[in-house]
């Protein structure tokens, strides 16, 4: 996975993205800098987020930071909020009518509640991967992964086949597709899927990649394959995971964040943050604790 | 250990046997019984079908042939020979002018009702629904009314009356095909931060087009079978064959009935010739639309 050397904010740049030139074909050698403008991995700052669904309080006062280039896991048992949070890190939370947010969350420095900010400007930069494969089934493999630079409106043909292959070869995915780049992008087993739909978000070059257990749906192998692919994207992205499994969460996170609920019907609420080494050695909260040594959840 | 008492067991006979596990017997007759009432059923309607078919085949093979299919009928509806090249036509012009003017009206409720919902959706599936089961003939005295009554009988007007027959059924298919579109792959695009409206047009439209493209044969296929709305918009004209939208126009449908509603042999010879073709037509583009559906993987109506 090249290095990218993390060069000028996007914002400043104009917006013009070229790809890298194609490593050579075995070796990727790690320390090729990339020629041209990339957007840089951002740091994420959450201060007093709270979350409601109309007049149900989902989520209440979540702070976390998240270092660039790290990965982050949040973990919690099911329906404490998890997932809320991932989403209103991209506001994707507001696809659903009736959810809304206070707080802010910052990326670097700019608050992305901000009003002047749309929702299609943040998804941008903060891209998403889900817990079912998603891969459009109208597009080739090679439409796919560049579906979103296609939408957003480059043309270039020559410019986003550079780019889908630096996309695909970052996933470790570009040997097994390259004879088939004009297949549709269902012909796929669940874990290719998965790694194309990760190829489809960095094409995008996000700030922050936000992926809500992309593991779940997947066989063990394909689950590997997808752990050490996060291990070589963190030093390029920064990555916030919500995963329910807290092994998954031990060996592939920076830190990790566990939410919990009280009780049905209150608030989820972020109980502890720190070191992933820290928090499954020596927790400070004894919600924590019991979790993790599985009393419950 | 002997194998003896087993082998007693699997000779009993079936009331031996079915008396140890309660009420088999009976369920087992009851089971064949239906079977056996389903299946004639089913035979008797295919039957039916089976029939109609072959007895408009019968009586259109009669007649049908190349000239059939090339000539106009003759000025003196008595005389045999001639055909229903007008009608042909004048049902193709007719049929694309409904096509173009209730597919993309269609399409478009079609995705507010999908992607937009509310009040007015809810009230437009209603309307929608209720304008499925409007008599053509409504249709037809409607168009006349409104437009008719203005401009002429023409090709045009009855392209409008067949429009309207085929809106409901265009949009009610286009529903049905966009909501199969799984919500995860909204959710990608939206992710990618692409606007809604791109969303639609880009991803959601694309994967929905198969099954949108067999719902308009189908209406179509519907659409050119209808003689009621016709009669009082494109009146028809059984003389020659007329390619001006603008001018009154025949259509197959219409000629059939002009031609067997006289006393002359002649002429409902070529009605049942021209019957003949309209199933084959309406039958052609129906085995299409379900090939293309097929071929897509997308099942309608699953």
């Amino acid at each position: 996975m090249q290095d990218i050397s993390l060069i000028t904010d996007d914002a400043a740049a104009g917006g013009t993205r070229t790809a890298a030139p194609p490593p050579p074909a075995e070796t990727v050698p790690p320390s090729d800098s990339v020629r041209g403008l990339r957007r840089s991995a951002k740091r994420l700052e959450v201060r007093n987020l709270n979350l409601y669904y109309g007049a149900f309080h989902a989520v209440a006062d979540v702070n976390l930071a998240v270092s660039p280039r790290s990965v982050t896991a949040l973990i919690g048992p099911s329906g404490c909020g998890k997932s809320t949070v991932l989403r209103a890190l991209n506001r994707m939370h507001e696809t659903i009518p009736g959810a809304r947010v206070t707080g802010s969350v910052l990326l670097d420095d700019d608050d992305i509640y901000a009003r002047q900010i749309g929702a299609v400007g943040v998804r941008r930069v903060v891209g998403m991967v889900f817990q079912r494969p998603n891969p459009f089934p109208a597009m080739s493999i090679r439409g796919n992964v560049v579906a979103g630079l296609k939408l957003e409106g480059i043309r270039d043909k020559k410019r986003l086949d550079e780019l889908a292959e630096w996309s695909l070869r970052g996933v470790n995915l570009w040997d097994e597709v390259k004879d088939r780049l004009d297949r549709p992008g269902g012909s796929l087993s669940g874990g290719q899927q998965q790694r194309l739909c990760i190829a489809r978000a960095i094409a995008m070059s996000p700030n922050v990649l936000l992926m809500d257990e992309p593991c779940s749906a997947l066989d063990p192998i394909s689950t590997l394959a997808i752990e050490e692919l996060i291990a070589e994207l963190k030093h390029d992205y920064t990555i916030v995971m919500v995963t329910h499994n807290m092994q998954q969460a031990a060996r592939v996170s920076d830190q990790t964040a566990f939410f919990n609920l009280e009780a049905a019907g209150k608030p989820g609420r972020l109980i502890e943050i720190n070191d992933t080494e820290k928090i499954f050695s020596t927790p400070e909260q004894k919600a924590t604790e019991d979790y993790i040594s599985g009393r419950f959840g | 250990m002997s194998l003896a008492p087993l082998d007693r067991q699997l000779k009993e006979p079936l009331s031996g046997v079915t008396g140890r596990f309660p009420g088999s017997r009976r369920r087992h007759v009851t089971d064949v019984v239906v079977h056996g009432v389903l299946l004639l059923v089913m035979i008797a309607t295919i039957g039916l079908l089976v029939w109609v078919l072959a007895y408009v085949a019968g009586q259109g093979l009669k007649y049908l042939g190349p000239q059939f299919l090339t000539q106009t009928p003759p000025g003196n509806p008595s005389h045999a020979g001639g055909g229903f090249l007008n009608g042909i036509i004048g049902s193709v012009i007719v049929t694309g002018i409904a096509t173009l003017l209730s597919v993309p009206f269609g399409i478009a409720a079609a995705i507010y009702l999908v992607e937009y919902g509310g009040r007015l959706a809810r009230v437009t599936r209603f309307l929608t629904d209720i304008l499925v089961g409007v008599p053509t003939i409504v249709t037809g005295a409607l168009v006349y009314a409104a437009w008719v009554v203005f401009f002429g009988f023409s090709g045009i007007a009855g392209g409008i009356a067949l429009g309207l027959v085929m809106l409901p059924l265009v949009i009610r298919s286009a529903e049905e095909m966009l909501r199969l579109v799984s919500g995860d792959l909204r959710e990608a695009s939206l992710a990618l931060g692409v606007t809604k409206a791109r969303t639609i047009m880009s991803v959601v439209l694309p994967t929905a087009s198969s099954g949108i493209i067999t719902g308009v044969m189908l209406a179509v296929a519907r659409a050119m079978g209808e003689t009621a709305p016709l009669l009082l918009t494109a009146l028809g004209n059984d003389l020659f064959v007329e390619f001006n939208p603008t001018k009154r126009m025949s259509t197959l449908s219409l000629q059939i009935f002009g031609n067997a509603i006289t006393g002359f042999k002649a002429a409902q010879a070529r009605a049942w010739a021209g019957a003949l073709t309209l199933v084959v037509m309406v039958l052609l583009f129906t085995v299409a639309a379900r090939l293309i559906a097929r071929r897509s993987g997308v099942s309608r109506g699953r």
